[in-house]
């Protein structure tokens, strides 16, 4: 049971993965295409391909390939942050004409692999169990990358506040300084004007 | 490569699909999924960055009746049995906001009934693969919560960096604005007497 979207024809839908260093994911999609005739969905759609492009958080593309309309594609992350998967297909028609939709399915996992799968192949029960343990192996070094990562984003915020902190102070320190010597600028310019002037 | 598509997409006894996105200003955005009778479902939204936080989020099941329709939310649970089969939609909609992009997280997860019925027999390999399926449970569970952690500082972090931004801003502006008007002032009225000295003696008789 997968998630699924409707996109227009030429649209490139982006979602964002923050993710530790160091991670697979792995992501699934199936595109549909809607037939403007039969007004439905159809069940495949031929000669239609995806753009996946991965960004990484230095801006750097880390995946950008074309795909059929039935895919998986994988990536490992080098830096913690921000990656963005977009997916776009390659269609060449006009927008005008573009007007179908598309749907489709997504399927993202960060960090995981399938119990299932490990286990539908397991010969007996020993290598079950010896999967079972594996996987959950897998899924506790998962929680402390992320653990790992959250620390040194907790690290910014706390910089980033406390930068705040000292730049409220320091700006008032500055702001009142500036006052007073323009206060005092200012009654001197003035009296030394009146002065020349004759005036007082 | 097909079978193990198909045991990625079928065989989950808990399938959660998590995704973050960015919804522009005046942008609607709607995710389906199909769903059996009988399943729990918990649609989970919280929104990461952008304007005031906040994002209206609707859900409707296959006949459109709206099941959960909230404006303006920053982040909540909703958590609802399945009473038929069919496509349900939930949409978030930024159309109240005129330039602010917003980062929405949302995490829809569907329960299915447990697929292998317990056993009677209890030996020392099925109680291990019993331990081994609640540990799974449970660092299943930790993850959530990571997860719930990791957007609030998310959020956070991206008011206090807005903040800090501001505050720069401002206070350089202020500053400048300081300088100027008073010196401007001075020059103002130095001006108002170095110029018209024949006008101030006809203003004095």
């Amino acid at each position: 049971p997968a998630l699924y979207f409707h996109s227009g024809e030429r649209e490139e839908k982006c979602i964002i993965e923050d993710v530790p260093s160091d991670t697979l994911v792995i992501g699934n999609y199936k595109v549909q295409q809607w037939d403007i005739h039969k007004q439905e969905f159809l069940e495949s759609a031929p000669g239609l391909g995806m753009f996946v492009t991965v960004t990484a958080p230095s801006d750097e593309v880390l995946l950008k390939k074309l795909y059929g309309p039935q895919a998986t594609f994988s990536f490992t992350s080098y830096m913690s942050g921000e990656h963005i998967i977009c997916l776009q297909s390659n269609s060449t028609r006009l927008t005008a004409f573009a007007g179908s939709k598309l749907r489709i399915h997504l399927d993202i996992r960060v960090g995981e692999h399938f119990l299932d799968e490990a286990v539908a192949q397991a010969k007996d029960k020993v290598n079950d169990v010896s999967f079972k343990l594996g996987h959950l192996l897998e899924q506790i070094q998962h929680i402390h990358k992320e653990q790992n990562y959250e620390r040194l984003r907790e690290e910014k915020f706390r910089k980033t506040s406390e930068e705040t902190n000292s730049n409220i102070l320091w700006w008032a320190i500055v702001q009142t300084l500036i006052l007073i010597f323009v206060g005092i600028w200012q009654i001197k310019s003035l009296k030394d004007f009146f002065i020349a002037k004759k005036l007082v | 490569l097909s079978l193990l598509l198909l045991l990625l997409l079928a065989a989950c006894a808990t399938c959660t699909s998590e995704i973050t996105f960015e919804l522009p200003d005046n942008a609607k955005q709607c995710f389906y999924e199909e769903i059996t009778q009988g399943t729990k479902c918990t649609l989970e939204f919280q929104v990461i960055t952008g304007g005031h936080y906040d994002v209206d989020c609707q859900l409707e099941d296959s006949d459109g009746i709206v099941l959960y329709k909230e404006m303006k939310k920053q982040y909540d649970s909703f958590t609802f049995t399945v009473s038929r089969n069919g496509t349900y939609k939930f949409c978030f909609s930024n159309e109240f906001s005129t330039f602010t992009h917003k980062t929405v997280y949302f995490d829809f997860q569907v329960e299915d009934p447990p697929l292998f019925p317990s056993e009677s027999r209890v030996t020392a390999l099925t109680q291990m693969e019993s331990a081994c399926v609640s540990i799974h449970e449970a660092l299943k569970s930790v993850i959530n919560y990571q997860t719930h952690f990791r957007l609030r500082e998310a959020q956070g972090r991206s008011r206090a960096e807005d903040l800090n931004t501001r505050v720069a801003y401002w206070s350089i502006g202020e500053a400048i604005i300081l300088l100027v008007v008073s010196i401007g002032q001075v020059f103002l009225l130095k001006s108002f007497f170095s110029d018209k000295r024949t006008t101030t003696t006809c203003v004095g008789s």
